[in-house]
């Protein structure tokens, strides 16, 4: 029998910002190595559980627990344990994504080895040096995949990681964000199939509320699609 | 728990406790090493798009040829002269302090920092330095220009004595203005919250500098700069120092 505690458990975990309940009553426990993909209508409140997750954002009710520990007591033992990519790539947009790597690289005090050979597995060697305000959407996002996975965390909270970005893009960060990297991960999707595919654990948000909470294989399609009507 | 040692994937440098200077030393590396990383960053942003000194520089320069003109007199001395020189350089240094934490706020710079693990006064330590060095920077250019427009005394006897003033007033903006700073950015008014937080907060430091640099600047040879304002500078640099090191990670709370 497994014994390792769970990467992730909530107990009733609650966020406001001023009146309004972005996150209300939310439970949950996702294992080590697991995925939860979070479904969820714009403003359901998954990005706001990503940046609770991150130690970002601290709950203002119930119970969280991320790599085993508590938040918000245990933030300085889980930052630079997580890899967020949310909407925002976090790049400073006159540096270039070389630049960008190297400097989140020393905060973590992850050796400048690991940007270059990042740079290679996403084929951004040619366009490392250009201002990363000059690359397309989806050059930035591999950036912000690099920048996310630097410090090889075993925590990955993946805010639509695959947007802008087409299917070879997409097959290139693979081996970085996908089932294969090994870690934990939490990712937000608006797309039933590929989210449910990847996932272990499906949660469905609605109004901050949990809608939805079942393995993965057990979830149909409609479900998901019940949840945005 | 399969957690993956991500030390050992990436290369990252473990601490190494007692090592070389001890605890003492590896707590000041903790605190050195992110904060020239984040220091770096920002000298090298303002060479790659320079906003904050080319600014903070054409507004001084602009408002010795306003005071020239509305003085109405062509040189200036003793308390006049520090007054016009110091006002000018303080109200240049507010528009720095306005520009200290945009790149943050808009291109995520905030949750980049949050996310390391490092300690927040860390981002407090590389912007007063940042401030520091850009004030530098402008004093380099406007206080000669000062010197040439307005000041009828020569400049070079009082240059010395006036360096360590400046230095004495740059370092009570670099306590205050990331303080400053840090608060305003959230809000929708952040070009008034600054002026309006961070003069009253600097009328000290206003007092202590002119009085000191007063006798520097009279007419008929530069005198020595009274020790008692230095002194009520190097205090007020003290206590605005330890003030933002024990506020400042709670300015950057969610």
């Amino acid at each position: 029998m497994d014994e390792a505690p769970p990467a992730i458990e909530l107990r009733g975990l609650a966020r406001r910002f001023g009146e309004r309940w972005a996150l209300a009553d939310v439970s949950l426990s996702v294992p080590a190595g697991a995925t939860l993909v979070v479904f969820g209508p714009n403003g359901a409140g998954k990005s706001t559980l990503l940046r609770v997750l991150a130690t970002l954002l601290r709950p203002h009710a119930g119970e969280a627990r991320v790599l085993g520990e508590p938040l918000p007591a245990g933030d300085w033992a889980v930052r630079g344990r997580v890899g967020l990519l949310g909407h925002d790539a976090l790049l400073y947009r006159d540096l270039s994504a070389r630049e960008n790597l190297v400097f989140h690289a020393r905060l973590h005090r992850v050796e400048p080895a690991r940007v270059e050979r990042l740079l290679g597995e996403t084929r951004l060697g040619a366009r490392a040096d250009d201002p990363v305000r000059t690359l397309s959407r989806g050059l930035l996002q591999r950036v912000a995949v690099c920048r996310a996975v630097l410090h090889d965390p075993p925590l990955l909270l993946l805010d639509e990681p695959r947007a802008n970005l087409d299917p070879a893009a997409a097959a290139l960060i693979e081996p970085l964000i996908g089932r294969a990297s090994g870690r934990t991960r939490v990712i937000t999707s608006h797309d039933p199939a590929g989210g449910l595919a990847e996932a272990d654990l499906a949660l469905g948000l609605r109004d901050g509320r949990v809608a939805l909470l079942a393995p993965a294989s057990e979830i149909g399609h409609d479900a998901i699609e019940e949840l945005y009507r | 728990m399969s957690e993956r040692d991500g030390s050992r994937a990436t290369g990252q440098t473990a601490p190494a406790p007692g090592a070389g200077g001890g605890a003492a030393g590896a707590g000041r590396a903790r605190h050195m090493r992110p904060s020239l990383a984040l220091l770096r960053k920002d000298l090298l942003l303002e060479r790659r798009a320079p906003e904050s000194v080319p600014a903070m520089l054409l507004f001084s320069l602009t408002a010795f040829v306003l005071f020239h003109f509305g003085l109405d007199r062509d040189t200036l001395s003793g308390s006049l002269a520090a007054g016009v020189l110091l006002v000018t350089l303080l109200l240049a240094a507010l528009l720095g302090v306005n520009r200290l934490f945009v790149s943050e706020y808009e291109e995520g710079g905030f949750d980049g920092v949050l996310l390391a693990p490092i300690d927040r006064t860390a981002l407090l330590v590389a912007k007063a330095a940042a401030l520091f060095l850009f004030l530098v920077l402008v004093e380099v250019v406007a206080v000669p220009a000062f010197g040439l427009l307005l000041l009828g005394p020569s400049l070079w006897p009082a240059l010395p004595g006036l360096i360590g003033v400046l230095a004495l007033l740059d370092l009570a903006l670099a306590a205050v203005g990331p303080l400053v700073s840090a608060l305003a950015i959230h809000t929708r008014a952040r070009d008034l919250i600054v002026p309006i937080v961070a003069l009253p907060l600097l009328v000290p430091a206003l007092i202590g500098a002119a009085r000191a640099a007063a006798p520097l600047l009279a007419a008929g040879g530069a005198g020595g700069a009274p020790a008692k304002w230095l002194a009520v500078l190097a205090l007020y640099d003290l206590v605005f120092g330890l003030l933002a090191f024990a506020v400042f990670d709670f300015l950057l709370e969610d």
